[in-house]
């Protein structure tokens, strides 16, 4: 080979480490410009009465109250229901179902739920919940169409977790005479427990940010009571801000900026907390 | 004792079975209520009518202007993840170190965590008025800057997914191009990325699915009128806006123009499952090459 041939092979190669950075820090900066940009709009309307307030059609005295109280019993509800669902399917998948052409088809089948846009999951949740089962557009509603959307998470991160656990562990514990569910409950999913509670915090911000779904049962309702019942109307935060966003007004828009810097702290600090407890787990986990 | 573990057994079965039974309900939901709708309206008028206005006096069932918006932006969203998700890939499977790869993908994929109704805000107040800056004639709502937009959130999509697939290539091949005095860069393109083509395809089939199927950008940056073009400074219409503008308005329910949303959505399903299937055998047929 000649010599500068070599050296532009050499150049170029350079050359794509700092395409390589460059693509990197515009994605990130990205991330970075949305932060500054709605801190920067929403910073100042941050205030007790904005998170104490009840909805209002004057852009300085509406609050979040009701928003943020329908937000927390819509996710209590549906972690009810979602949780205990997807770790027990997900145990069934694993370490309880054959592997045969049914298997196989549940397989697909969760793979291609994940992959079901959520608006769909919305018209799903209109007709079977809000008409069919008459629940209305009730907090119950939403937290059923919610727990649909994020079981296939929950199922596939309990599955995941379930098989990081060595086997021998199974073994051992099979020697000294445990059944299966003994086995399962006392050694597996404590071992699995790390990668399972990461599926789920990841399964709860994925629900707390969700909009599409909950406007299609019909969540857009000016709500002015925060809901005591799962069959109460109810408002979320992404609701109030999609309905703020969408006002001409801009004493709305800042109020959208300053819910959205709510919802954002809160997904972001639940992504942190799954990654640290990932990380962590998976140091135990390799044994 | 045994019957106490049987009886948790079944429990477990039906809880996976719901997984199925979901999936049925969905189906039915889509195809019983289409039915409704394509018995007033012909399957001919429906994927051939340039115009889709049913919520006009003067009414038009064709679907082509809504998918030609989810294409659209879709289009646009693609353009700017697969390069830049490609390149990141390759950048840290090849050239970062492990801890610096470890550290920035779990931040890369905070990109993908930010509800979507925040990039909407995003599109809509920061990032089209400063393309209005550069671009002449580019309306306040439009295809172009929500597609940008969700371009930058399927990026983790596919720089995850690729460079899963490319640290999947076993050391071997990399040491033998190496060996040969190949750069890290004809590593690489030449090596690498042709042996985990698989799995980088599967990646951008489902960061395509994502974006098709993605609603608060689009609803609140691209705006509300379905139209036949390709020029990304016009506003438009996709599916899944459409749905969400019929759930929002007053139509009054089982009537004609209220059964539009279940058509609309069963032409979304059927790419979005299309497109899933395609990636999951791909996955299964490839998975296993270097084991």
């Amino acid at each position: 080979m000649k010599r500068g041939n070599s050296n532009l092979l050499t150049l170029k190669d350079s050359a794509f480490k700092y395409l390589g950075i460059t693509c990197l820090v515009i994605a990130l900066s990205v991330l970075a410009l949305l932060i500054w940009d709605i801190f920067s709009r929403g910073l100042l309307r941050l205030n007790w009465s904005f998170l104490s307030n009840l909805p209002s059609r004057h852009a300085e005295k509406a609050g979040i109250r009701t928003a943020l109280a329908g937000m927390i019993s819509l996710l209590l509800f549906t972690i009810m229901v979602a949780v205990p669902i997807g770790i027990m399917a997900g145990i069934y998948l694993e370490e309880y179902g054959r592997k045969n052409w049914f298997a196989k088809f549940v397989e697909i089948n969760i793979s291609n739920l994940a992959g079901v846009p959520s608006v769909i999951y919305g018209i799903l949740g209109l007709q079977v919940f809000v008409r069919t089962a008459e629940l209305g557009n009730s907090l119950i509603a939403g937290a059923f169409t919610l727990a649909l959307l994020i079981l296939p998470i929950i199922i596939v991160a309990t599955r995941e977790a379930i098989r990081a656990v060595p086997s021998s562990l199974r073994d051992a514990s099979y020697g000294m005479g445990a059944t299966k569910w003994q086995t399962t409950r006392r050694v597996v999913l404590p071992s699995a427990m790390g990668g399972i509670l990461t599926g789920i915090i990841l399964a709860i911000s994925r629900a707390i940010g969700e909009t599409a779904p909950l406007l299609v049962i019909g969540a857009l309702a000016y709500v002015p009571f925060i809901p005591e019942g799962p069959k109460d109307q109810f408002t979320t935060l992404p609701i109030q801000v999609f309905n703020w966003t969408t006002r001409p007004q801009a004493t709305f828009i800042v109020n959208a900026a300053a819910g959205i810097i709510i919802l954002l702290t809160v997904t972001l600090i639940l992504n942190s907390i799954a990654i640290y407890i990932r990380g962590r787990w998976y140091k135990k986990i390799s044994y | 004792m045994r019957a106490k573990e049987k009886m948790i057994e079944l429990v477990m079965l039906l809880c996976s079975l719901l997984t199925v039974v979901t999936t049925a309900a969905i189906i039915f939901v889509l195809v019983k209520d289409s039915i409704g709708f394509f018995r007033e309206v012909s399957i001919g008028e429906f994927l051939t009518d340039t115009q889709w206005t049913p919520l006009f006096s003067e009414k038009h069932f064709g679907i082509l202007p809504l998918l030609c918006g989810t294409l659209l932006t879709t289009f646009i969203a693609i353009l700017v993840a697969v390069p830049l998700g490609l390149i990141i890939a390759i950048y840290l499977n090849e050239y970062a170190s492990r801890k610096i790869s470890g550290t920035l993908k779990p931040v890369l994929e905070t990109l993908a965590a930010v509800p979507t109704v925040i990039y909407g805000f995003f599109a809509l107040q920061f990032v089209t008025p400063l393309l209005q800056e550069v671009i002449h004639g580019l309306a306040g709502f439009n295809a172009l800057s929500p597609g940008l937009v969700m371009g930058i959130m399927i990026i983790p999509y596919i720089s995850s997914l690729s460079e899963d697939a490319l640290r999947a290539v076993p050391q071997s091949l990399r040491e033998a191009s190496y060996g040969m005095g190949a750069t890290r860069l004809q590593t690489a393109l030449k090596v690498l990325v042709p042996a985990a083509s698989s799995g980088i395809i599967v990646s951008v089939i489902l960061a395509i699915s994502r974006a098709l199927g993605e609603t608060m950008i689009v609803a609140i940056a691209a705006g509300q009128e379905p139209k036949l073009t390709a020029d990304p400074r016009e506003s438009v219409e996709t599916i899944t806006t459409y749905i969400v503008q019929v759930s929002l308005g007053d139509v009054p329910q089982d009537s004609l123009e209220y059964n539009t949303i279940f058509a609309a959505g069963m032409t979304l399903f059927v790419f979005t499952f299309l497109l899933n299937n395609i990636s999951f055998w791909l996955r299964k047929k490839y998975q296993n090459r270097y084991e």
